[in-house]
């Protein structure tokens, strides 16, 4: 029943919006709040609690209690009382087994309390250890709030905006209005966030306002991040003035919890936005003016308050009776009064969570018996009641006992009796009384329970309460969803210039690091492993990292940074590089090509880049070598053609000499090929003579199309990886990992000790005396059998070893792989059992290539 | 972490803009002892204070420099590019 129109209510009478409620089809107004149309629809409980799964109703009306929590529309836990309804929402009550009036696990409210005191999961349900799995499916089933729907983060869509702000104002009351005022007279960059709607209507020139905005913290560098519901704005701030004003708190007293008790704002904005009656009858309890002055507004709103009870004047024994989880009857000073609502007021205390977290100190100021920040630092502002300013004194007794259970804390369902214990149990730091009771840290992180259950557990310890402190509440300020803070799911991709021509050839696309590249072109990768050693292949291999290095001292550079020598590397010739960190552990290969006395051309793994790039530009700040690095990769798309067919197949379409002698085996070279200027880089990767072609990536697909014409097979990485197997070539990051290095690879002939320096030397030189732990051999399978990567190899029934890559091989005709082994096993021809399936396959350690163990084909 | 940190180039950015490589160690000169070598590859002084520091305005100009930090605060005292000087 809605009261007759009234001034300044939000509600649109002229538009009706339907929703559902569980199988109930309501009906509310344009400028309802979810909870307020529930409650025009004659809802009084809204949800069940926490642990006792007690009914609950609207309590604060505000956002900050848990009462109202409710799924909507697939997502839990929104506090419908502020949650704007909007046509069509679907909304289902949340931690109910049954129905919101019917809740079968309320029974542990009933008969559970000797089973469940504080802290109860600390102690029970450990023995017998044999019935864990059943206790843990009770638990996971009971514990929590709501329920995430798994499909329900793909349907909503969230973004992060980055902002700026000369003066953010949190908080948009009139102490936040005036300073955001006052602050746009200096000049324009004026932010003021409000989490309500109430700033609609309010113009304040020269402010830029952002209502249903919720400031969830400040952080360092005076960042904000201001939740807008599916955006994120990162405001970053010079001056930051905190107006989050004052939170009213609730008073402890058996059945403090029943539907029907609220709080004044929550009563008063039932009545005046929404235009409804909280109750028919009603009872005022207040220990402040601000609380009194809510029998004025219930009556003004036809509500009868037979009762006003002044908690100043003295304390009163109170208690509320119900039925049905909603309020009957209420018990005071000895007096007995029927009613349907009871307003309850036990202060207002500044909520002063984003000072505190911004690094201001908080103090319990005794003479008002609140606690007020100090402290502020430098930057950040407090106005209006959030400082304390102009809020009363507060005399309420801390809590009355009774036979019911007194909430302290309505998120966790947390009672006197609880704190009691815990305070007798030895938790007598309001810290560890946090931990142990989890009073403050539930979904309203302390708002409406810190400051009561501070006073309780400083009459219970007969202390002050500024010897008890206050605790610590951490950011957010307010709940919010997950995927508001990881912003929209972006994956960045890369893709060569010759992606799309893959594609058309109906390649599978798979991830290597950031890029798309393909595995095979068909089902079976084997026929382009057999084009590559019978014919031609063709791969793309755009993705290699390229580097230029140039500068007088590019070769200086290059001789420290990697084992091997480069000064020497004569202008036109290549070789293969690997990169070292002082640890002596490997963490990139490539090869190094030198173009000209000054001028190197680096390639890096596919997904070393950046690392490589970021490595040789540190390690040149550090010296200082006059030298330049530029990173090409991009830039430049490249293709290996590999084949006994590639020198014939490349020479149709190039005029330069290719002959065997005049390109050898390791030879760099400027090349026009099909008219396209290439560095071809003569090298054999897949064991098969071959030429890396590099050139600008816009000839990608032309290249591509020239070549695969003059009869080269696409292939693709998984025929790549088999093609590299059978020439016991490592992939670094596949067959090495963090703790490899150069001697146990298997490439002691690479570093070059007598080299002044080099970065990893020293660690070379220390494993070099060092008994060695394991080794990086070859395997080939007994059976016709490829073990997973990572498979176990067993000696003498003791995990020795894993297997870091196996394939099957048709041209050397077994299953053949690498593996890591103990020195006393990676001898050639050593037996080994490798663990599959529970099975032990017997496999022979071999040492160099499988196939073309003297590299002929790749040096032809 | 958000604090801001000036670039020598692009002045005050946000710290994500940057990547981090560390304090600055002090490498040690030819054929150092096993201590000496394990002591600069894994270990670190940890200072609660000011530190000198690498680190790359990585998602910005590029650029390698040295910052001293406060790391109990954020503080950022001062930014500087490697002079020409060699450190070594």
């Amino acid at each position: 029943m809605r009261l007759p129109p009234q001034p300044g209510e939000l509600i649109d009478r002229s538009e009706t919006l339907r929703f559902r409620l569980g199988e109930s089809e309501l009906e509310g107004f344009r400028g309802d709040t979810i909870g307020s149309a529930l409650f025009a629809n004659g809802r009084r409980v809204f949800s069940r609690s926490f642990k006792y799964h007690r009914p609950r109703g609207l309590l604060c009306c505000s956002g900050h209690c848990p009462n109202c929590m409710m799924t909507v529309d697939g997502v839990p836990n929104v506090r419908v009382c502020v949650e704007p309804l909007r046509e069509g929402a679907v909304v289902t009550p949340q931690n109910v087994v049954g129905r919101l009036d019917m809740d079968f696990l309320s029974v542990v409210d009933k008969v559970g309390g000797p089973f469940t005191p504080v802290g109860f999961y600390y102690r029970t349900m450990i023995r017998p250890r044999r019935m864990w799995p059943l206790y843990e499916r009770f638990l996971r089933g009971v514990a929590g709030l709501g329920r995430l729907d798994p499909h329900a983060g793909h349907s909503r869509r969230y973004d992060v905006e980055h902002r700026h702000a000369r003066v953010l104002v949190v908080g948009g009351g009139q102490a936040g209005r005036a300073a955001a005022l006052a602050a746009a007279t200096a000049g324009p960059g004026v932010v003021l966030v409000d989490e309500g709607s109430r700033l609609c209507g309010h113009d304040l020139p020269g402010v830029e306002e952002l209502a249903l905005a919720t400031a969830l913290g400040i952080w360092e560098g005076n960042l904000v991040p201001v939740d807008c519901g599916t955006v994120l704005y990162r405001y970053r701030a010079e001056r930051i003035v905190v107006a989050t004003g004052a939170v009213e708190q609730p008073l402890v007293f058996p059945g403090n919890d029943l539907a029907g008790v609220m709080l004044p704002e929550g009563a008063r904005r039932l009545a005046r936005d929404f235009s409804l009656q909280p109750g028919s009858r009603a009872v005022v309890v207040a220990a402040d003016e601000h609380g009194l002055e809510s029998a004025d507004v219930l009556r003004e709103s036809g509500v009868a308050v037979p009762r006003v009870v002044d908690l100043r004047e003295g304390g009163h024994e109170l208690e509320a009776h119900g039925r049905r989880g909603q309020v009957r009857r209420v018990s005071v000073g000895g007096d007995s009064v029927d009613c349907d609502l009871l307003v309850v007021s036990g202060g207002l205390q500044p909520a002063y969570a984003l000072l505190a977290e911004a690094g201001a100190r908080v103090e319990y100021d005794e003479s008002r018996g609140i606690f007020v920040p100090t402290e502020l630092p430098d930057g950040i502002e407090a106005v209006g009641s959030v400082t304390g300013e102009g809020l009363e004194r507060i005399v309420a007794a801390p809590a009355y006992e009774g036979r019911g259970k007194c909430f302290v804390c309505v998120c966790e369902d947390v009672t006197t009796k609880d704190v009691k214990r815990a305070i007798s149990e030895g938790f007598d730091s309001i810290e560890l009384a946090k931990r142990y009771t989890t009073v403050t840290m539930g979904p309203c992180q302390g708002k409406l329970c810190q400051l009561p259950s501070i006073r309780l557990y400083a009459k219970e310890r007969q202390v002050y309460e500024a010897s008890i402190g206050s605790t610590t509440a951490r950011p957010p300020w307010a709940p919010v969803e997950l995927g508001l803070l990881a912003g929209r799911h972006l994956e960045p991709t890369r893709r060569t210039s010759i992606h799309f021509r893959h594609e058309e050839l109906g390649a599978r696309m798979m991830w290597a690091g950031p890029w798309k590249r393909p595995y095979a072109y068909g089902e079976k990768p084997e026929g382009e492993v057999h084009a590559v050693h019978d014919s031609l292949g063709v791969i793309d291999v755009s993705t290699l990292g390229k580097l230029l290095v140039e500068g007088p001292e590019a070769a200086d550079l290059l001789e420290r940074l990697y084992p091997n020598r480069f000064a020497d590397l004569k202008p036109g010739r290549i070789r293969y590089a690997v990169l070292t960190s002082d640890g002596g552990r490997i963490m990139d290969d490539g090869t190094v090509a030198r173009l000209a006395d000054d001028l190197y051309y680096v390639t890096t793994t596919s997904t070393g880049a950046d690392a490589v790039t970021a490595w040789f530009e540190w390690w040149n700040a550090v010296w200082g070598y006059d030298a330049e690095i530029v990173n090409v990769t991009g830039a430049l798309a490249a293709l290996n053609l590999a084949g006994p067919l590639a020198r014939e197949a490349l020479q149709r379409l190039t005029e330069a000499d290719l002959g065997p002698d005049a390109f050898r085996y390791l030879d760099a070279k400027h090349v026009d090929v099909a008219g396209v200027p290439c560095l071809a880089l003569r090298i054999g990767f897949v064991g098969e003579l071959g030429y890396e072609l590099h050139f600008p990536s816009a000839a990608g697909e032309y290249l591509w199309d020239r070549l695969v014409a003059e009869g080269a097979r696409p292939f693709g990485l998984e025929p790549q990886r088999v093609l590299r197997l059978e020439k016991g070539h490592v992939i670094v990051g596949q067959d090495t990992d963090s703790e490899s290095n150069l001697l146990s690879s298997g490439m002691s002939w690479l570093p070059k000790m007598d080299k002044d320096d080099f970065v990893g030397k020293f660690a070379l030189e220390h494993f070099a005396e060092r008994e060695e732990r394991e080794r990086l051999v070859g395997f080939t399978m007994e059976e016709n059998v490829v073990p997973p990567e990572g498979a176990q190899i067993v000696v003498d029934g003791w995990p020795s070893g894993r297997v870091t890559s196996a394939r099957r091989s048709e041209q050397v005709g077994a299953v053949i792989g690498l593996a890591w082994l103990p020195p006393d096993r990676a001898e050639a021809g050593t037996r080994v059992e490798i663990r599959v399936d529970r099975r032990l396959l017997g496999a022979r350690v071999t040492h160099g290539s499988f196939y073309d163990p003297a590299g002929e084909r790749m040096r032809a | 972490m958000s604090f801001l940190l000036p670039c020598p180039h692009c002045g005050p950015r946000p710290v994500d803009e940057f990547a981090y490589f560390g304090e600055v160690t002090r490498r040690p000169k030819a054929s150092p002892t096993l201590r000496e070598l394990t002591d600069y590859v894994y270990f670190r002084d940890n200072v609660a204070g000011p530190q000198r520091e690498w680190w790359q305005h990585r998602d910005g100009c590029g650029e390698w420099f040295l910052a001293e930090r406060d790391t109990r605060t954020n503080d950022v005292l001062s930014v500087s590019l490697p002079g020409p000087s060699r450190p070594e």
